[in-house]
């Protein structure tokens, strides 16, 4: 019984001062014993369990999860929808008893959404450098933190042109050029998160009134449909193992899992002129039953160590810039200077027009 | 008395885990501000898009109905009244593809008639024809379990004398023996139409995204574009059409005979079975063929021969949840505990809707608690998993954050299964024996156990079979649930298909084949009880 108490005991002390040193801001600077005391007894976190939803993409080392959970005595569970659309519906269908406190993987696509629908409740988290350019406008930069980013863009499987001796292409109108027809793999715009970023950038390419006509072009050139990335990357794209056509729809990472074995280079390179930037959010739920938890939570998930292993375990880029990437990554996952931009208010104002107006075009 | 009270029971569990989160989603679509707005869902019935959705959903279900019908029935003849070698492997076999899991018969079907695919060349990659073969390769098995079952149990003599007085094997058939299946065929026939029209991750993987139906749109319209009132529509026109239905399959079911354990003697194969035996071949080949499809793909690795990808089924892979055979450790106890609720609620049900009647409207009362118990074959799964979520989050039913909730929802899609297995075998019981039982002093327990369980425990363990079958396959209800970190097999199939890199596609595989041998094996033992009409309608 003693034992049990003191062993108690000692974790609350770590835990305290482990939430002291997150909510001083992940600083270790200018905080010292005092004031991380008085911290602790602000936030009685030590013992209770956070929920945190997120789509099925989500993964995190089992041993950071662990440290987070020695750290602050809190107790994390993860629930996962199966994408970002379905997280943002039923965190919306929830909203005045939430099913987590804290949700991460809601991008800028889906974002104005949930902001409008008064999901998330306001928090500012102490953000790493390289992360503030990323946040969303108006309210909803106190609202949702950004944790990640990933570019899509235009893929294209280089070693099949090379073997069959002819050029790559290099925009988006070359997609819907003949002497590239039949060759590239698109996944849905209304059944995933790619292809709808794919949609956006093309309308942020073309503008309203002109992209429809560029799509009538692209799918009357063979562009193939599928229904999410897995088809179309695994699929229909010749650099994937599966299809036959060496142009896809994929992100900026991509090129940075097609290494050639016997030479070390990437059998496939992004077209940098044709990504849309989708950045993915953490935010403490409105409503949420532990909310100082939750906070800690997105703290967490801003921190050095979750940031340096996002490229491993979801394929992304850290919002931190200070993080080393991995070496394929550095040399391979080339980023997008200048990607194409939509806003995401925009995007919410626009989406059903968009998608039923993308649908009947590429139904017909 | 007792049976009402018996009654309650399922009915009580079928309103909570069914009504009530159905309702909820249509009240979100119908009454958005605690009022009845009936105007947002009347104009999305009249969109052009709207009638296109129905029309497609209408015919690619009708021609998939037809097909597996057309190729069902003779391949029924064929495995349950002819001795051919090797017909209760094919019977297991044609049960495969029923429990399998949707995203993995699309993936087998890409494999097969994809760009990449051996049989490119018949050009159905994106045709709507690739989603009528997948849903025939889907339902073939409830036609020739149904069909088969029944035929079975059916007097040859009639055909035979038909026969003898000169009649052909076709007018044998037409005038002798499809009166006497009529019921059975109309009633297996109806079901695969339901599951056809509310087939929902076939369509979305096949369809390419040209063709959508009703389920696929009331997705989209859920959570892409929000616009919940258009969903209600769709929802509630699905509704109107799947009550229509199993009205028709009722009707058809009365005429049916019930399910008598007649020693089947099956006969040698003669020329005049030709065609049957051939359409059996043709029913085996659509089985095998994507089955066998996914096979070689899980042992190639780079263009190679190898075992890898089996592998890594074992070996933790630190951007998942779960390994595969951990996976199908959560799925097996998933799949135990939906089999019990299940199998409570089906008995209970069989036990209610097939005691002897003794006024009209009481037989009237007990045909719409039997229909009520299938409903949930034909709604759709998105409104019922977002309605899950959405009203049962508080007291008294606060099972939202359960474990319990995945083996709820998977009973809920098991147990129609279950009730259309034990009905027609207890509805066989005659009334007498039990009424000779309680006359020599039996009370009522003892009279189920000596009667009803002593023919009833076969069929009630195939039955269980099926169930934990259905439920170690199930993908749909589970997907629309928020999960946690401990997916079912089906469910880490689909996140390792989602997953960058070759290996977790050909893992995803591996583990689909896996799946496959589980259930197969599952209905292998099942097949061994020979109750016949187990999983038919």
């Amino acid at each position: 019984m003693t034992a049990h108490l003191t062993r108690r005991r000692t974790r609350i002390t770590v835990a305290a001062t482990a939430v002291g040193l997150l909510v001083s801001g992940c600083s270790l600077i200018g905080s010292d014993d005092t004031e991380r005391e008085q911290m602790a007894e602000d936030a009685p976190v030590a013992g209770t369990t956070v929920v945190l939803a997120t789509h099925s993409s989500f993964s995190m080392p089992k041993k950071l999860v662990k440290q987070f959970e020695k750290d602050t005595g809190v107790t994390l569970k993860v629930r996962s929808s199966s994408d970002a659309g379905e997280l943002t519906t039923q965190l919306v269908l929830n909203k005045e008893n939430p099913f987590a406190d804290v949700a991460f993987g809601i991008d800028n696509t889906f974002a104005s959404r949930a902001i409008d629908e008064d999901v998330f409740a306001e928090y500012a988290a102490a953000l790493p450098p390289g992360a503030a350019g990323l946040r969303l406008e108006g309210s909803a930069a106190d609202r949702l933190t950004p944790v990640d980013q990933a570019s899509v863009c235009v893929n294209v499987d280089t070693a099949w042109f090379a073997e069959n001796d002819r050029a790559q292409p290099t925009s988006f109108d070359d997609l819907a050029d003949p002497a590239w027809r039949d060759l590239t793999a698109i996944p849905g715009a209304t059944t995933s998160s790619p292809g709808l970023a794919f949609l956006l950038a093309t309308i942020a390419e073309y503008g309203e009134g002109a992209w429809q006509t560029y799509w009538e072009g692209l799918m009357g050139n063979g562009a193939k449909l599928s229904q999410g990335w897995t088809d179309a990357y695994y699929g229909d794209f010749t650099g994937g193992g599966e299809g036959n056509r060496p142009i896809v729809v994929s992100y900026d990472t991509s090129p940075a899992f097609t290494i050639d074995e016997r030479t070390g280079e990437s059998t496939t390179v992004a077209l940098l002129d044709t990504c849309f930037r989708q950045v993915e959010y953490a935010g403490v739920l409105e409503n949420a039953k532990n909310p100082a938890a939750a906070k800690l939570v997105v703290d967490f998930l801003l921190s050095p160590e979750v940031q340096a292993s996002l490229p491993e375990q979801m394929y992304v880029f850290p919002v931190d810039s200070r993080v080393e990437l991995p070496a394929d990554w550095a040399k391979f996952a080339v980023q997008p200077t200048d990607p194409r931009e939509v806003t995401a208010d925009d995007i919410d104002a626009h989406r059903q027009e968009w998608l039923t107006e993308w649908t009947d075009i590429t139904t017909r | 008395m007792g049976l009402v009270a018996l009654a309650a029971g399922p009915v009580a569990v079928l309103g909570v885990f069914f009504v009530l989160p159905v309702s909820a989603m249509l009240g979100l679509g119908l009454w958005p501000d605690g009022e009845l707005t009936l105007a947002p869902a009347l104009e999305v019935l009249g969109r052009e898009r709207t009638l296109r959705v129905l029309g497609f959903t209408v015919w690619v279900s009708a021609a998939a109905t037809l097909g597996t019908v057309l190729l069902g029935v003779p391949t029924a003849f064929a495995l349950h009244r002819l001795r051919i070698p090797g017909a209760r492997a094919i019977r297991t076999l044609l049960v495969v593809p029923f429990v399998l899991p949707t995203v993995v018969v699309g993936v087998a079907f890409d494999q097969l008639l994809g760009e990449a695919g051996p049989l490119r060349f018949l050009g159905l990659g994106e045709s709507p024809f690739a989603i009528v073969l997948a849903m025939i390769f889907f339902n073939l098995a409830v036609v020739v379990r149904t069909v088969g079952g029944a035929w079975e149990s059916l007097d040859p003599r009639a055909s035979e004398a038909a026969a003898a007085l000169g009649a052909t094997p076709w007018q044998a058939f037409r005038v002798a023996t499809f009166p006497a299946l009529r019921g059975a065929i109309v009633s297996a026939a109806s079901v695969v139409f339901l599951f056809c029209a509310t087939a929902f991750g076939l369509v979305l993987v096949l369809g390419g995204l040209k063709h959508a139906t009703i389920e696929t749109e009331i997705y989209l319209l859920t959570t892409v574009l929000f616009d919940l009132p258009a969903a209600a529509a769709l929802c509630l026109l699905q509704f109107v059409v799947v009550i229509g239905l199993l009205a028709v399959a009722q009707r058809a079911r009365r005429g049916q005979v019930a399910a008598q354990r007649v020693a089947a003697v099956r006969r040698a194969v003669r020329w005049p079975d030709l065609p049957a035996v051939v359409a059996a071949a043709v029913g085996a080949a659509l089985v095998v063929l994507p089955i066998g499809s996914l096979l070689v793909r899980s042992v190639r690795v780079d263009g190679g021969w190898s075992f890898d990808n089996f592998r890594r089924l074992g070996v933790e892979d630190p951007t998942l949840p779960a390994t595969v055979v951990e996976a199908l450790g959560n799925s097996l106890r998933t799949a135990v505990d939906a089999t019990w609720m299940a199998v409570l609620l089906g008995v209970t049900v069989a036990v209610v809707v097939t005691r002897r009647s003794h006024s009209r409207t009481e037989r009237r009362l007990r045909g719409l608690l039997d229909g009520f118990f299938m409903l949930p074959l034909g709604v759709s799964a998105v409104t019922l998993g977002f309605g899950f979520m959405v009203a049962l989050d508080e007291p008294p039913v606060n099972l939202r954050d359960s474990p319990l909730l995945v083996p709820i929802a998977q009973a809920l899609v098991a147990l129609p299964l279950v009730v259309r297995t034990l009905v027609p075998v207890l509805a066989g019981i005659d009334d007498r024996q039990r009424q000779a039982a309680a006359s020599l002093g039996a009370g009522p327990l003892r009279t189920l156990a000596t009667i009803d369980l002593a023919v009833v425990w076969q069929p009630l363990v195939a039955a269980a079979g099926f169930a934990f079958a259905v439920s170690l396959g199930e993908f749909g209800a589970t997907a629309f649930l928020a999960r946690d970190d401990a997916p079912t097999l089906p469910v880490l199939i689909f996140d390792l298909l989602g997953s960058p890199g070759a290996h977790h596609y050909g893992t995803a595989v591996a583990g689909a084949v896996l799946l496959a041998g589980v259930t197969a094996s599952v209905m292998f033992l099942v097949e061994r009880l020979r109750v016949p009409g187990v999983g038919g309608f």
